[in-house]
């Protein structure tokens, strides 16, 4: 079985986020970049399935520029067995993120996708249920498990309310959120091993991005707020200002 | 051209977020001249005229089992298709999330999703979303039409008015459903999810284990039915609360009326997915926390001695 995992580079998650000159992207300096855990998740599923059938391939497959490089280094170190960087830029517009991805899994043949349920940068949640349109597969969200049972993908995955469980046939994409398992670390071994696997690098069939950024901006700042006061006692006093002054309750 | 607002039910009324996404349907409907036409997917039509109060002029109604997102989304598509739409709303809830995009695919538009603020500038949609889990607002235009958007739960504020609705039944679309749902395991008894509650009450570390979470419980369920749990990163990575109740940059990202912090301290990427909350209220021993940064109101103490009292107050008024 061939598994495509879809990883984004995005700034790490505690990273100190500041607009840069221009107020229409970020500034990158100083901040480390990471995998996004979503994609990292997916990446875990995928090397599981690959380890409880006893064969198979992995391919970890990035849109970006050439520091995306880094992160798929990272999927190979992790043991992903190729790796595919898509070599152009990322935008808002999820669309075009996922026409680069299902051009070159078209070309790959996979049976299965996976992929984050978001990436936290953009955190638009759209770059999956967009591939599998394109590609005309079934689509799964939000799955917090994927195994494969007789040509279908089987999932829980997060309703209201609670868990389901639903499956579609193969090829299927599925977007991972986080499940029991903790993304492994790459062993030492595992990122010598890296250095001789086959990453290649393509231009990213992109098409037209579609969404124009006109101004980036910090949140607006909350006002002031106070210490009601210490312990029990002060409960009253916070019951009152949230009927009367906050008018919430 | 008209403003087309993807409504939902649930057990026969409309959902909070549907009434949002319609609400928000007629301002920008109101800009550019246009009506407000909702399409409701339901099992059983029930009270489908009702969304006219919120501003719909007209209901289409397609009927179908169980939700379903290939057929939902091919009939939202094709009814798309059919019209002449300057944009297209949903509810970026758990269904307008799984069904936006494969919309906006179908259609070959882009999507811009979590809209916090909408406004109509020169016959131009001019969408504000968050990035970064909203450490940073973007403020965006979609070069296509219709214009598809997901509005983040709980920022617009429903608006009731006399209007009445025209129903018009429209066909669902047949395509095969390839996803099949197995078993659903009810967790949390049908509550709302954290992602669209207006009132959320979250545990932290202070906390001291999962077993005080009780307290926590009895908070909520004085809060009412709008009400849902949540929790801060460290406790889901400890195992002590399940992943679907996270808040912050790598859980959910929450815009309620209220919130209510308790025993955290506040990392930035908890603080970054609740700041954009009405009201704030944390309650922590640590008076130097964070999290008292950004608070509307705290109060230095205890959970287990703070909490019982504001359940105790909380009900006295009701």
């Amino acid at each position: 079985m061939k598994i495509a995992v879809c990883i984004k580079r995005v700034p790490d998650t505690e990273a100190r986020i500041r607009i840069a000159a221009g107020g229409k992207s970020i500034d990158p300096a100083g901040i480390k970049f990471i995998i996004s855990p979503y994609d990292e998740f997916a990446l875990e599923t995928a090397l599981r399935l690959k380890e409880a059938q006893g064969s198979g391939e992995v391919v970890a497959i990035s849109v970006g520029e050439s520091t995306s490089g880094e992160q798929l280094r990272s999927a190979l170190a992790m043991g992903a067995d190729s790796a595919v960087l898509l070599k152009g830029q990322t935008s808002l517009d999820g669309l075009a993120t996922a026409r680069a991805l299902a051009a070159e899994i078209r070309e790959q043949n996979v049976d299965l996708v996976l992929l984050g349920m978001k990436a936290v940068d953009d955190d638009q949640q759209q770059v999956g249920p967009m591939l599998a349109e394109l590609l005309d597969m079934p689509c799964i969200t939000v799955a917090s498990s994927a195994t494969v049972e007789n040509g279908s993908v089987v999932c829980e995955r997060e309703v209201e309310g609670g868990i389901e469980v639903v499956e579609a046939p193969l090829p299927a994409v599925v977007t991972i959120t986080k499940g029991e398992y903790e993304p492994r670390y790459p062993s030492l071994k595992g990122i010598m091993a890296a250095k001789k696997k086959p990453l290649a690098e393509k231009d990213a069939q992109l098409g037209s991005h579609r969404i124009e950024v006109r101004q980036l901006a910090p949140p607006p700042d909350r006002p002031p707020g106070r210490i009601v006061g210490e312990g029990a006692d002060a409960v009253p006093e916070l019951v009152r200002l949230l009927r009367e002054e906050a008018k919430v309750l | 051209m008209n403003v087309l607002a993807i409504a939902e039910q649930k057990d026969g009324s409309l959902r909070r977020i549907s009434s949002e996404v319609v609400t928000a349907a007629r301002s920008v409907a109101d800009a550019i001249g246009g009506s407000v036409h909702a399409l409701l997917i339901t099992p059983a039509v029930g009270d489908a005229a009702s969304v006219g109060r919120f501003g719909a002029d007209v209901v289409h109604v397609a009927t179908a089992p169980a939700y379903d997102a290939d057929v939902y989304a091919a009939t939202i598509a094709d009814h798309v298709r059919s019209g002449d739409y300057f944009a297209v709303l949903f509810g970026a809830g758990g269904q307008g999330r799984d069904l936006a995009p494969r919309v906006a695919a179908k259609l070959d538009v882009p999507l811009a999703t979590d809209a916090t603020s909408l406004e109509v500038d020169g016959g131009e949609l001019v969408i504000t979303r968050p990035v970064y889990a909203g450490r940073a607002f973007a403020t965006v235009v979609l070069d296509a039409k219709p214009r598809i958007v997901s509005i983040r739960p709980n920022t617009f504020r429903p608006q009731e008015s006399e209007r009445t609705a025209t129903v018009e039944n429209i066909a669902t679309s047949s395509v095969p459903s390839r996803v099949k749902v197995r078993e659903t395991k009810a967790a949390s008894g049908g509550r709302v999810d954290v992602g669209e509650a207006s009132i959320v009450v979250s545990g932290g570390r202070g906390l001291k284990g999962p077993e005080h979470w009780h307290l926590l419980e009895a908070l909520r369920d004085a809060l009412g039915p709008a009400a849902a749990l949540g929790a801060s990163r460290a406790v889901v990575d400890a195992g002590w609360r399940p992943h679907a109740e996270q808040v912050g940059q790598t859980g959910k990202t929450v815009s309620p009326q209220l919130y209510f912090a308790v025993g955290i301290s506040g990392a930035m990427q908890h603080l970054a997915g609740m700041r954009s909350a009405r009201t704030i209220v944390a309650i922590n021993r640590d008076p130097d926390a964070p999290i008292f940064k950004i608070a509307d109101y705290g109060i230095v103490g205890d959970a287990h001695e703070v909490l019982p009292k504001l359940v105790e107050e909380i009900r006295k008024g009701h």
